[in-house]
């Protein structure tokens, strides 16, 4: 179970009691857990969390390893959540950054400024997902062909899809 | 001294054969696919070229990458929904004769993936002459493929292949459109009652003696 | 002065052509190595701008993941990429066991260290021989699947698949090697290095191969960094990382090898990087061969663990564990864990989010064929079209595992 920081008995990292001393307000929850950080981020102060850890000198995650979508489910409350996991090519540290979206409302700011690589790390989680990354460069469909309807990898999206393929 | 010589002493001067035997043999004995390797069933057909396992013994000598030189088909990997319309546009592209051998079990029929991005077999796209199972299938099977795919070729007829037509074929290559025929190159290649479709392996016939 | 009408569109125009024409270098095409379609805009024979379209493999493994139990799981990652199945195993079974706290024993990783150097060197032959077979090469083809059948004998000895083989399992591994593996794999590791320098002497002094590759797709350090780069094509641009030294698993911290890095950044940088990679893997599986001493090769774990077939059929308690973990699977810890491996394409992470029950909520493999794929407009722009071929095979895609 996820667990809050004050109450685990698990040391906090240094890391995260830096950022908590400079930047507290970027820091909505933080997970311990199965030996990784996981840090909850409002959806507003994403990017500059981003840029802030790529070029601080505790941190100098210059590297995003992965940026992946999931669905907590169809009943859940907020129901996607984004997952930027960090990693540091001097430090050989990772942390993990999530972002949670209500239905309603799935837009995310993209970090293709401040990391290249989401470029397509964030098209296919649109694609799969239906989550609108705000100034991505060029945002379509990446891996289901360009007329599909629907986000495959929603929970409410069944298995075998909607009908069998046929060619007419 | 060579072969010929020998041959010319011991046969007549004139040969009679069926003008189906002939041409069938060398159709068989020159099948060459085209390459259509989609995931890992292709490295097993890239195996059974190499020199372990050589496929071209058997006449599938070159892989020819234009489908317009190709004669066989092998459909070796899973074919997802955005790829099946590729799929047939190469396979109208190749001139007739034509088979289309479906190797793997994702080919055949969907495989492991029953879900909405694979098409559940290959044989809802085009018609298929030999299946092949496995996960991939060991390129000896790949070969006893080709061999059972040559038996049927010998047993088919000349008469039985027409080409198609050029407007059927320019229309199914038309962008933006599905590439659908209306079913005629399908309706080509089933083979009259008295000939068997199915060839049984050595291996049945061996078991029921 | 003419009294025939020209219709409309066939306007004479005086004005020069366009000499920019757009291709698809399309999804059936013999060396995009798999079905990959990249749109060219061409100006004359030097490539303007690439994109490439992907997709046409996708098997929504993802979705599949969440619809079977994790040991069910296993035989889906073999089928990602397809050259390199025991990676993709591995990563799958280091997360689930990371999520459920497993002690894996030490004959087991050590085992895991071993098939995984071996499928290394399998994958990195496959890339040799279609990436020569690509450029020109033939005979390099026929010789690097020559020596990958002795591998894929041992390990179709082991496990019994020979590209698919689901080896491991959350909690150690399918079964121990058989009798005769370890003296057919010395065999093996003996005679290898010879072969890399056949392999040398085929290509790396050969003036066309050098020609074509040194100073093709170059990437400076920074850009691969940022774009994501990992493996091979990162150490190919002078960036000294590797998953087995920065964040290390299953045992590599007590391997001896070198990491190679080659400054350039170029095609030629990437092929002298996996060459010198073959025979530092060829080390670490000659010291696993050696480091390997007989005991358990699954974890003490037994509602999570199958029993031995002789105990299932002999106790009780071990029948049972078998039938439920087989018909109803295990729970696993309800959180996320994200477990990255070397892989031989670069960084494979897989990210499973367990809600704690037998079956993960979402499994995400972060392919290092998708990153990396990503950089090739960077890469093949300016450059001419016969140089592409060389650039995808340099960056060695697979696309099983860009498309998953």
């Amino acid at each position: 179970m996820p667990e809050q920081s004050s109450s685990s008995e698990t040391t906090p990292s240094p890391l995260v009691t830096a950022l908590q001393r400079e930047h507290p307000e970027w820091i909505a929850e933080v997970i311990y857990a199965f030996g990784e950080t996981t840090i909850v981020v409002p959806r507003e102060h994403l990017v500059a969390a981003c840029s802030f850890l790529k070029t601080w000198p505790e941190g100098q995650f210059n590297f995003l390893a992965d940026l992946c979508g999931a669905d907590r489910g169809v009943e859940e409350e907020p129901r996607f959540e984004v997952n930027y996991h960090l990693f540091s090519t001097t430090k050989y540290h990772r942390i993990r950054l999530k972002v949670v979206l209500n239905e309603e409302d799935t837009h995310v700011p993209s970090v293709t400024g401040v990391w290249r690589t989401a470029n397509w790390h964030e098209r296919e989680t649109y694609d799969l997902f239906g989550v609108i990354f705000d100034g991505h460069p060029d945002l379509r469909r990446i891996l289901l062909p360009d007329d599909w309807q629907g986000h495959a990898l929603r929970k409410d999206f069944p298995l075998r899809g909607y009908e069998p393929y046929s060619l007419k | 001294m060579g072969l010929e010589n020998v041959i010319a002493e011991a046969l007549p001067e004139v040969l009679t054969t069926r003008l189906d035997s002939l041409i069938n043999w060398a159709r068989k004995s020159s099948l060459w696919p085209a390459t259509f390797g989609l995931a890992c069933c292709a490295i097993e057909m890239m195996n059974a070229t190499t020199s372990r396992n050589d496929l071209a013994r058997f006449g599938a000598e070159v892989f020819r990458a234009s489908p317009r030189q190709a004669d066989v088909m092998i459909v070796s990997g899973r074919v997802s929904r955005k790829m099946a319309p590729v799929l047939r546009r190469i396979y109208d592209q190749m001139p007739e004769p034509k088979w289309v051998i479906s190797m793997g079990a994702c080919a055949t029929s969907g495989g492991v993936f029953d879900n909405y991005a694979i098409v559940q077999g290959v044989d809802k796209i085009v018609p298929v002459d030999v299946y092949i199972p496995g996960c991939p299938p060991r390129p000896e099977m790949l070969i006893h493929a080709v061999m059972m795919l040559q038996y049927k070729v010998m047993k088919e007829s000349v008469r039985d292949r027409k080409d198609i037509p050029e407007e059927e074929a320019r229309e199914a290559v038309v962008p933006g459109t599905l590439p659908v025929t209306d079913g005629s190159t399908a309706r080509q290649n089933t083979l009259p009652e008295s000939r068997p479709y199915t060839i049984a392996s050595r291996h049945e016939r061996r078991r029921s003696s | 002065m003419s009294s025939v009408t020209i219709p409309p569109q066939f306007e004479i125009v005086d004005q020069p052509l366009d000499t920019q024409m757009t291709i698809s270098m399309g999804p059936q095409h013999p060396s995009t190595h798999g079905v990959l379609r990249l749109e060219l805009v061409l100006d004359g024979e030097m490539v303007v701008k690439t994109t490439p379209d992907i997709g046409y493999l996708h098997t929504g493994m993802e979705k599949l993941f969440e619809y079977k139990k994790y040991q069910q799981g296993i035989v889906i990652t073999d089928r990602m990429d397809y050259l390199n199945p025991l990676g993709n195993n591995l990563a799958y079974v280091m997360a689930g066991e990371k999520l459920l706290g497993l002690e894996i024993p030490e004959r087991a990783q050590v085992i895991r260290v071993l098939m995984c150097e071996l499928q290394r060197i399998g994958s990195h032959l496959v890339w040799l021989g279609t990436h020569a077979l690509d450029i020109g090469a033939m005979t390099v083809f026929f010789y690097c699947f020559r020596e990958r059948e002795k591998i894929l004998n041992l390990i179709e000895a082991a496990s019994g698949g020979r590209l698919t083989p689901s080896y491991f399992r959350i909690g150690g591994l399918m079964m121990d090697l058989p009798a005769g593996f370890e003296h057919r794999c010395k065999q093996f590791l003996d005679h290898f290095p010879k072969s890399v320098d056949e392999f040398h002497t085929l290509l790396s002094g050969n003036r066309i191969f050098q020609r074509r590759t040194q100073g093709i797709g170059k990437i400076s350090a920074e850009d691969a960094i940022d774009w994501g780069l990992s493996g091979p094509c990162l150490r190919g641009s002078g960036i000294n990382l590797d998953i087995r030294r920065a964040n290390p698993y299953s045992g590599y911290e007590n391997y001896d090898f070198e990491v190679p890095t080659e400054p350039d950044g170029d095609v030629w940088a990437r092929y002298m990087v996996r060459m010198r990679e073959m025979k530092e893997s060829h080390k670490i599986a000659t010291q696993a061969l050696a480091r390997l001493q007989p005991g358990p090769v699954k974890a003490d774990a037994p509602k999570v663990v199958l029993p031995d077939r002789e105990a299932m059929k002999s106790h009780m308690d071990a029948l049972i564990h078998h039938f439920l973990i087989v018909a109803e699977g295990f729970d696993v810890p309800a959180g996320e864990v994200y477990h990255p491996i070397e892989a031989s394409k670069g960084e494979l992470g897989v990210y499973i989010k367990s809600d704690g029950g037998p079956k993960p909520s979402r499994v995400h493999f972060r392919g290092p064929s998708f990153v990396n794929l990503s950089a090739l407009p960077m890469m093949a722009e300016g450059e001419m079209v016969a140089d592409i071929v060389a650039i995808i095979g340099s960056l060695d895609v697979v696309l099983g595992e860009i498309d998953r």
